[in-house]
């Protein structure tokens, strides 16, 4: 006999028992726990944007806008960084489109089923593999063989990180077109690669973009790709693939480590733009997404 | 009648890479049967040289299928089914759901193959020409043997317009001037021309059902088939709609052969001229009971099996 099932006085066969009674409580507890826990997951986030954004604001000026990054504590801001990330993220941008675009194309509209979970297999762990690691792979054949540094391999690095994000969302977007827009033209005597091109990529293109887009703001907040491979500058380098180029994240890195006031806050107005551009990016996402949905 | 010149050349099948069709397509075999050199001018199916093609003649559209069995991996789908459709005709395929008419249908221009696993024996010749010849290329197949299928399925990208011309524009064969005139050609024969004139550059999904329907049939006979294969058209829409591509298959019959497969048998009574009744065997493959001319099916059936279906006894 367990004291839950003793008899309370007055109880009838409908009144709660002792153990149902500690169920209540024990469900309350838990039920509390799990909120605390929700809340403690949301506070990080929402002290990084507040922090972020306070500090950042105040440092943020036209001079670190428009102005070369210059020697320690006299001044100078983050045009080199700002002109490099755009540069590196475009070029890897252009090189990431084809290659995820088209493999996501190819699992999705031609590959066997096996084939296709290998394929997508892969991409997740290239997903997952440390950033770092894809900064040293491309080190060793494009910075080493050249004893240079250069933009070119950041461009590659980053390029190397976008391409299964695309390639995923590619694919995902593709398996909603209906059979039926693919079955329609090929019964007009459309080839294959056509139906593809013109109907299939065309239907799902929204959805690719949107790919791209998260891509892009993934890219653009990497530095550990960077830092074999593109290294950062302190010149403004314009166009130049070949030699070192600076970034948002590596001027954040190297300058939020220096024991001068003028570079930490000149850091933390880099840090605002990058999560900018990244907060501004996914909203345009959200935005696109919803609006789809609502037609 | 359409003239046969400038088709001809039109239907020359895609160079290889441009082609790459599911599974069947092996290289260009000259003589198939061993009986001679022959496949040259039948008919733009082949990869012979245009000029050959360009002897193509009289055009009509006669469907002979011998003994064909399609077959879903291990699963026999259809058995030995020998029927012809006339050309210039409506011919009809009734029967139980399961029973593989669509199987049937979608073997007449090889819109099976796009099903992996599929396999077929026998033979389909479209005037004399077997379909599944090596030297065959699907797609050149599917421009003379269009499709209208089940639910409308407008381009959702493109306009009305865009949607007519959408297989000439895709196919390479694009001439600017012309296509204005295929458009209004291609809809007016589709009964949807009044309907739509004044806004051809709309979404073609922003159409009505039956619209939508119609806006697929005329892009079907944009590309200038001859053949045409429809597969429940009417099923989705409502009896109006429904009425209204029953008329235009009246008007359509004599310019194209058109094979239609229905679950309605008043709709099949209605329009088609020749009715074949197909039904599922022990081993759940459909076979072929009997053809004829659709009066006969459907008052004076030579088997007891159509009998029964017709009168509404099973099925």
């Amino acid at each position: 006999m367990t004291a839950g099932a003793a008899p309370v006085v007055g109880a009838t066969r409908l009144t709660g028992t002792r153990a149902a009674s500690r169920r209540t409580w024990v469900d309350r507890i838990m039920r509390s726990v799990a909120a605390l826990a929700a809340m403690l997951c949301v506070i990080p986030l929402a002290a990084v944007l507040i922090y972020v954004t306070i500090n950042g604001l105040a440092a943020l000026d036209l001079d670190l806008l428009t102005k070369p990054t210059r020697a320690l504590g006299i001044g100078g801001g983050a045009a080199g960084a700002i002109l490099g990330s755009i540069q590196m993220v475009a070029l890897a941008t252009l090189i990431a489109i084809p290659f995820g675009v088209l493999a996501g194309v190819y699992v999705n509209e031609f590959s066997s089923s096996r084939s296709a979970r290998g394929i997508r297999f892969a991409a997740d762990v290239l997903v997952g593999v440390p950033s770092i690691l894809v900064g040293v792979f491309v080190f060793t054949f494009l910075v080493l063989p050249f004893k240079q540094y250069n933009a070119f391999a950041g461009s590659v690095a980053l390029a190397v990180i976008m391409v299964p994000v695309i390639m995923r969302t590619t694919e995902e977007i593709l398996k909603l077109v209906p059979g039926a827009l693919r079955e329609a033209s090929l019964a007009l005597g459309i080839p294959t690669w056509r139906t593809v091109l013109s109907v299939v990529v065309r239907t799902g293109l929204p959805g690719i973009l949107t790919g791209i887009m998260l891509a892009v703001a993934r890219a653009a907040g990497e530095t550990a790709p960077l830092l074999f491979t593109a290294l950062g500058s302190r010149l403004v380098n314009v166009g130049d693939f070949t030699k070192p180029m600076d970034a948002l994240p590596l001027f954040i890195y190297v300058n939020a480590r220096q024991p001068v006031e003028l570079q930490n806050e000149q850091a933390w107005g880099a840090a605002f733009l990058l999560l900018l551009f990244v907060l501004v990016v996914n909203v345009l996402v959200r935005a696109r997404t919803a609006g789809r949905r609502a037609q | 009648m359409r003239e046969p010149d400038p088709m001809a050349t039109e239907l020359r099948p895609e160079p290889a890479v441009d082609s790459p069709s599911p599974g069947r397509d092996g290289p260009p075999v000259g003589a198939s049967d061993g009986v001679g050199p022959s496949p040259v001018g039948t008919r733009p199916l082949t990869s012979a040289p245009p000029a050959a093609a360009l002897a193509a003649e009289s055009m009509s559209g006669r469907i002979e299928t011998a003994d064909l069995n399609v077959f879903y991996g291990t699963f026999r789908a259809i058995r030995d089914v020998s029927l012809t459709v006339q050309p210039h005709s409506i011919t009809a395929i009734i029967g139980p759901s399961g029973c593989g008419k669509s199987t049937f249908l979608r073997t007449l221009n090889r819109m099976h193959e796009l099903t992996q696993g599929t396999r077929v024996e026998g033979s389909i010749r479209l005037d004399g020409e077997d379909i599944y010849a090596p030297s065959v290329d699907p797609v050149a197949l599917r421009r003379v043997v269009g499709m209208v299928f089940q639910r409308p399925n407008p381009f959702p990208t493109m306009s009305i317009y865009d949607n007519v011309v959408a297989g000439i524009r895709l196919t390479g064969r694009h001439k600017h001037a012309e296509l204005d005139e295929i458009v209004e050609r291609s809809l007016r024969r589709a009964a949807l021309w009044d309907e739509v004139k004044d806004k051809l550059r709309s979404a073609g999904t922003s159409l009505s059902g039956g619209q939508q329907q119609r806006l697929c049939i005329a892009r079907a006979l944009a590309v200038d088939p001859e053949v045409i294969l429809m597969d429940e058209p009417a099923s989705a829409l409502d009896p109006v709609a429904t009425l209204r591509i029953e008329e235009l298959m009246a008007e359509l019959r004599s310019n194209y052969t058109i094979v239609i497969v229905t679950h309605n048998m008043q709709q099949a009574s209605r329009i088609s001229d020749h009715t074949a009744f197909f039904t599922m065997g022990e081993d759940r493959a459909g076979y072929l009971v009997e053809m004829d001319e659709t009066i006969q099916i459907f008052t004076n059936p030579k088997q007891q099996l159509t009998e029964d279906y017709v009168s509404g006894r099973f099925g």
